[in-house]
């Protein structure tokens, strides 16, 4: 976020040699040259040239915190649809209660969200998810919204200012999912609120100074409410 | 008799008033549908064509999986009001096989083994038709696939190329002219039609189909004048993605 200029770059643009720079994520060499394999926004860090996508799916990677919908209960498993683009696999062994064969149902059953964290990203890109860790849970109650899982990090902030702000002014309980869902509980007219900051923040989110604009709306929006 | 229609007059000009190097209008537009991944419109001459890109996402059948790359679908349609008669609608044995050389083709420049087990499909639908659409439908499809922010190694772009004119107002043959991108007219009473599919920064030849009769001289004619259009065409659909999302950072 310290360059001033942001520069879209599109697949097959050509970024530099291959030996003064280094080939970061979404590039690619060939025969010595760095080209952009995706669309995205250019970004330098020290030697590499990185693209920061602007759209596509969901890239797991071990350890994220992820909001996964069931899509389908298995005898000793379910199927998770984890916006990836295959569907995750929960075992049994895997979650914190203690259930009989065949009753996997009766726990999560289709259409309902769960806070989940990615166990293991095999070479085949089969997925494997885990509900034994701190905080997460099935989720009851509140609402699920949707961004760009390349926005996830623009949404929390540096070092959560983003999202420590929406909570503040909010009063809301936001979870961020690293795969684009966002979890809102709170009241009716506050998570109104904040899927309008979230959206904003979305729509501009290549744009400078978004954390004070955002601050601004939510400031406004109290003092109408005092009103 | 239609068939001995004059292609082209004397000072070079065809039909529609363009000169035999002289593409059609385009027009292009990026990220035009809100349910899919990725989508394009594309208005091509009289051909107007929207792709949608969905994916990456699990092969369904399963049989059809790549347990190593991802598999590219494409599906050209021709809407049943694309053309004069009405076509009937469903695929067909030309839709089929235009399906499969685009899918092909596609899969050349996409980075496939990224997501192995997963599928790709690109829908190709065309809403008018005038000459062409496979090239428009290729053309609307590599723009849609960037837009999707699927990785690939280039934005993949066809153009035809041709020959007519080698029947002259008498019925008798001449030489003919190797023209580039044929109209509807030209498609029906010109005597070849080469369209061809180029990946633009490497110049690799992704799709080359031939309808017709061409010397080996022709040929080669033909191709570099196809390839000097897919270099224009590439052109626009870069400023087509360029000024969708550009904007997105002026906003202040």
């Amino acid at each position: 976020m310290t360059d001033e200029k942001r520069d879209i770059v599109i697949p097959s643009q050509l970024l530099g040699d291959a030996d003064k720079l280094k080939a970061g994520r979404g590039t690619f060499i060939e025969n010595g040259k760095i080209y952009a394999e995706k669309l995205g926004i250019l970004s330098k860090k020290s030697d590499y040239v990185n693209i920061v996508p602007l759209k596509g799916r969901y890239d797991a990677i071990e350890g994220d915190f992820v909001i996964g919908i069931v899509e389908e209960p298995l005898s000793s498993s379910w199927l998770v649809n984890i916006n990836a683009p295959y569907p995750a696999l929960l075992h049994i062994n895997e979650v914190p209660w203690d259930i009989e064969f065949g009753e996997t149902d009766k726990y999560l059953n289709y259409g309902d969200a769960i806070m989940a964290k990615i166990l293991e990203v095999n070479i085949e890109k089969k997925l494997q998810i885990t509900l034994k860790d701190r905080n997460l849970y099935k989720i009851k109650g509140g609402y699920i919204t949707y961004i760009e899982p390349s926005k996830v990090p623009r949404l929390i902030g540096k070092q959560g200012s983003m999202i420590s702000l929406l909570k503040k002014y909010s009063n809301c309980r936001i979870f961020i999912g690293k795969n684009g869902r966002i979890w809102i509980d709170g009241k009716d007219d506050s998570i109104a609120k904040v899927i309008q900051a979230i959206n904003i923040v979305e729509n501009e989110s290549t744009s400078f100074g978004l954390t004070d604009k955002i601050e601004n709306l939510l400031k406004n929006r109290n003092s109408r409410v005092v009103q | 008799m239609e068939s001995d229609i004059k292609l082209i007059d004397a000072d070079g000009k065809r039909l529609d008033g363009r000169k035999i190097d002289e593409l059609r209008k385009i027009k292009i537009e990026a990220g035009v549908l809100h349910r899919a991944d990725g989508s394009c419109y594309l208005e091509w001459g009289g051909n107007k064509v929207v792709a949608a890109v969905y994916g990456p996402r699990e092969a369904i059948p399963r049989h059809s999986q790549n347990p190593l790359k991802a598999i590219v679908r494409a599906r050209y349609n021709m809407a049943a009001f694309s053309v004069e008669d009405r076509k009937r609608p469903g695929p067909d044995r030309r839709s089929r096989e235009i399906s499969k050389v685009t899918s092909e083709a596609l899969e050349k420049i996409v980075l496939t083994d990224k997501f192995p087990r997963a599928a790709i499909d690109v829908n190709i639908e065309v809403l008018e038709a005038e000459a062409g659409t496979r090239c428009a439908g290729l053309t609307a499809a590599g723009v849609a696939l960037a837009d999707a922010g699927i990785p690939m190694t280039d934005i993949p772009v066809a153009c035809a190329a041709g020959k007519i004119g080698s029947n002259d107002e008498n019925g008798k043959k001449t030489g003919g002219h190797v023209v580039l991108d044929l109209g509807k007219r030209e498609d029906n009473f010109g005597d070849a039609d080469l369209p061809i599919a180029i990946s633009p920064r490497t110049g690799e030849i992704i799709l080359l189909q031939m309808d017709g009769h061409l010397t080996l001289e022709e040929f080669d004619q033909a191709l570099t004048l196809a390839i000097k259009g897919c270099n224009i065409i590439s052109e626009i659909q870069k400023d087509a993605l360029l000024e969708k999302y550009q904007k997105g950072l002026e906003v202040d």
